[in-house]
């Protein structure tokens, strides 16, 4: 009769296609007389924008992007006023006046914005509210840019068109961040473009100069083509080539070793030379292979940065959708501010499902339960009924519209200073000196010796001006051109691979931190466990499961969606919702279902048979629920977090690679150990308060017993952020709050633990492909520093050679094992 | 062969005049955004 852990029975559904987002429309929401189906209200709302506004085009676009391979996603509408929007100070925050023009124009961030038919969509909408006067969707960013004339038409009005079409806008923040880096890729592009015509026009005139050495060629050609090359030389030095001279100086400053020291060497060596050499009319010039090795090493750079950037614009993206509105009330009214505006002692009120946007205490004589597992980790719901219990700001209301009076807003609420706590860790951390750049201190002195060496043979054996010849020769081919774009490349060619699979890394020297085995620490709620509540343990018959489910469909509590999850098609009547509790009619029986408190004041008596079952649903972490048909308890359900599926054969991986595991939760400790139990962890530990988790992050990190060992953090809600900033890798899982996306250096966009796994074996394989490219650019650096010593190198040779190895590495990176489809093993 | 003193300083005018025009595009933003255009192209005029 007892049964454990099963599979919810998969919903019968007939494959009907919404005619909106085109997905399979549920059994129940089949209307057979209708031309139109939908799979949800939010589908069926934005169809009739749609054809009311004579806009039925997008379908053409959006069928021609299926065709195609896009991916559809249902609708989503929020129906909210944006109220807020219309505000003046809102307006001059977000939307500052054009003075020429007096029209407003501001950054919106779209929800759900993934394809050519959304462009052409949001982009229509000057045409359907007068007052609108351009409408500029960028689809990579999600950023759309509005520009509106704000006596003709209200924001607030632009919003809601905007929300009725499936896109929920957001007030994109961090403009100025935004347009600093925006003015920076400027500035890197127009660099890469003007060492890319340098570069191509040295070697023009190279080629002719080297032709020239084969046959004689006129003294006055020479002449002109070794000052144009100079000339242009010099351009591409002084700057796109200032980069490597502004860095090789801040590296001196800080006396850290950095690769571009034996750069701006190479460079500067070679442009004093090759100036002293075509003013005097005696010598060789480099200019060609310098310019081009500016130009290639820009390029490796600015790959990795865009690359980068793409995981911090969707980080931003994220941010931008946290509330930034609440309902405050005043008397009688209810008007929607932006939560900056809310004071002390501020009434505002918070509908079940939204998330609370202060610290505060209820406002009167409420009831309901508030989920807390993003700020505490426990993943039980917790009843809030008392005036004097304290509600936390970022925590979600879950059972009934409540009132809650401001106690602290902003900053000054607990998740506040969790934030400032993050921002305190990041700030502090140690950089990782990525190895390329510890090459390079050692790599400088080999040169240096090895160019004074030889400069010392030469004058002893033929004189100062061979002598300065061949050190210069040396000193220009040892200029790391292939060193320099190992890392940025095979570290690029990885993060985009890590991009298409759902995996956003946000610094280079991530991977890197990741190369060797250390200490994988997990958090439970969210990241272990799917953090949603599920039927574990079931005693009783499936009868009265399928009556509980019928009833649990009109109850909004996560313990109650938990029974319902498999309704079947049984009608229950005369419900009526308790605080602990709910009871319901199917088939003529009255069932009650809810908390031992409930049966108990239902005057339901408990057999003494029964304790049995109850106990081992508290001891294994479970709430009991009770279930009496008629006056008789008739069945027990336990109800608990899932773990993920993926998680047992995620962490297995791990282990075969060495990592050690252990829990870090905020969960109850028997909850903790009950999951830990399963998936054989033995370190596990509960009942942690964020500064708890943190200490034992910087605790673990300090312990010499694991110098130069990673300590991973993994996790979702804001109780881990500053123990994702602290660790040496922070890994922020899907569906988790924005603080610690923020804090943490990856961010999973999949849910489930592989890509936890997957990220950790492809660091490795990363790594090893840096290895590759920095040993093979080490190679052809030794083999040409000796022929230079020996006297054999000249331009020619240096302008062959070069391209050579860099291309050796490019394909190296390219060619990399690192993050594939199906290679998490 | 003199010919060349000419041409090729005017050779060279030309590729600046072009690094010119690109920094000028880069500046006006327009590689700021490389995912958009591509689709907007896509749709009918109307």
């Amino acid at each position: 009769m007892t049964t454990l852990l099963r599979e919810p029975i998969a919903a019968l559904t007939e494959r009907v296609a919404c005619s909106h987002c085109g997905l399979p429309v549920p059994a129940s929401l089949l209307e057979p007389a209708a031309k139109d189906q939908f799979c949800c209200a939010g589908c069926r709302t934005v169809y009739s924008v749609i054809h009311s506004c004579r806009l039925d085009q997008y379908y053409d676009y959006l069928r021609r992007d299926r065709e195609a391979g896009g991916a559809s996603a249902p609708a989503k509408i929020t129906g909210k006023a944006y109220r807020e929007f219309d505000d003046p100070t809102f307006q001059n925050l977000h939307a500052p006046p054009n003075p020429a023009t007096s029209a407003r124009t501001i950054d919106f961030y779209l929800e759900n914005v993934h394809c050519a038919a959304c462009v052409w969509l949001v982009e229509k909408i000057p045409a359907l509210l007068p007052g609108i006067v351009e409408s500029r969707l960028s689809l990579g960013k999600q950023l759309l840019q509005v520009t509106f004339l704000d006596r003709r038409v209200n924001l607030s009005a632009i919003a809601r068109l905007l929300d009725s079409l499936g896109y929920p806008p957001h007030p994109a923040r961090s403009t100025t961040a935004r347009n600093i880096r925006t003015a920076d890729d400027r500035r890197a592009l127009i660099r890469i473009g003007v060492a890319g015509a340098c570069a191509g026009n040295t070697m023009l005139l190279a080629i002719a100069l080297y032709a020239g050495h084969a046959s004689s060629m006129d003294p006055a050609y020479l002449l002109l083509f070794r000052y144009l090359s100079m000339i242009i030389g010099v351009i591409a030095l002084a700057w796109p080539g200032s980069t490597f001279f502004r860095g090789a100086s801040a590296a001196l400053r800080t006396r850290t070793p950095h690769l571009d020291l034996p750069i701006a060497l190479a460079l500067a060596v070679g442009g004093v030379a090759g100036l002293i050499s075509t003013l005097s009319n005696r010598g060789d010039i480099y200019f060609d292979s310098l310019s081009v090795l500016v130009f290639l090493l820009l390029v490796g750079r600015f790959l990795q940065r865009r690359r980068q950037a793409l995981a911090e614009d969707a980080v931003e993206l994220l941010f931008s959708l946290t509330p930034a509105s609440a309902r405050r009330i005043t008397g009688d009214s209810i008007e929607e501010v932006p939560i900056a505006a809310l004071q002390i002692e501020d009434i505002v009120e918070v509908l079940p499902g939204e998330s609370l946007p202060v610290d505060g205490q209820l406002a009167g004589d409420f009831s309901t339960t508030v989920d807390e597992s993003l700020l505490t980790g426990e993943s039980r719901p917790r009843s809030k009924n008392h005036s004097d219990a304290l509600l936390f700001a970022g925590t979600v209301n879950l059972t009934s519209p409540i009132r809650v009076r401001v106690l602290a807003a902003g900053e000054a609420t607990r998740v506040g200073k969790l934030m400032r706590l993050v921002a305190d860790c990041a700030s502090r951390r140690a950089p990782l000196v990525i190895l390329a750049d510890r090459i390079a201190g050692w790599f400088l002195a080999a040169v240096l010796l090895i160019a004074v060496s030889a400069f010392t043979y030469w004058c002893l054996a033929a004189g100062a001006a061979v002598a300065i010849n061949h050190a210069v020769a040396i000193l220009i081919v040892a200029c790391p051109c292939a060193l320099g774009m190992a890392t940025p490349l095979a570290v690029t060619v990885a993060i985009g691979r890590a991009a298409k699979r759902g995996i956003l890394i946000k610094g280079g020297d991530t991977l890197e931190r990741l190369a060797k085995p250390g200490l994988l620490l997990l958090d439970k709620t969210g990241t272990l466990t799917t953090g949603k509540m599920s039927l574990q343990y079931w005693h009783g018959d499936q009868e009265t499961r399928d009556a509980v489910a019928a009833i649990e469909v009109h109850a909004t509590h996560p313990i109650a969606r938990a029974l319902a999850d498999d309704a079947m098609p049984l009608q229950a009547s005369d419900i009526h919702q308790h605080t602990h509790g709910i009871s319901g009619t199917v088939n003529s029986i009255r069932y009650h279902i809810g908390t031992r408190r409930f049966i108990e004041s239902q005057a339901i008596s408990i057999p003494f048979a029964w304790q049995n079952h109850l106990d081992r649903c508290t001891s294994t972490g479970l709430s009991p629920v009770l279930i009496a048909a008629g006056d008789q308890l008739v069945s027990i359900a336990g109800i608990g977090d899932t773990l993920r599926p993926d998680a047992a054969a995620a962490l297995d991986i791990l282990r075969t690679h060495g990592w050690q595991l252990a829990i870090l939760s905020g969960d109850h400790p028997d909850v903790v150990s009950r999951i830990a139990g399963q998936l054989n962890i033995t370190d596990a530990r509960g009942a942690l308060l964020p500064e708890q988790k943190l200490a034992r992050v910087r605790e673990l990190m300090s312990d010499p017993a694991r110098a130069r060992r990673p300590v991973v953090m993994v996790g979702d809600g804001i109780n881990d952020a500053a123990a994702l900033a602290a660790a040496s890798v922070g890994i922020a899982v899907h569906g988790g709050a924005e603080a610690s996306l923020a804090a943490a250096a990856i961010y999973l966009t999949t849910p489930g633990l592989s890509g936890v796994a997957h990220t950790i074996v492809a660091a490795k394989r990363t790594v090893r492909a840096i290895h590759r490219c920095l040993a093979a650019s080490i190679a052809y650096n030794a083999l040409f520093v000796t022929l230079a010593a020996c006297g054999w190198v000249n331009p020619l040779v240096a302008a062959i050679f070069m391209p050579v190895s860099s291309l050796t590495v490019i394909s190296l990176a390219f060619t990399a094992r690192t993050f594939k489809k199906g290679a998490a093993t | 062969m003199s010919v060349l003193f000419i041409v090729l300083p005017l050779a060279l005018v030309f590729a600046g005049g072009g690094v010119l025009a690109f920094i000028w595009a880069t500046r006006r933003g327009q590689f700021d955004d490389l995912s958009t255009p591509p689709v907007r192209i896509l749709h009918d005029e109307d």
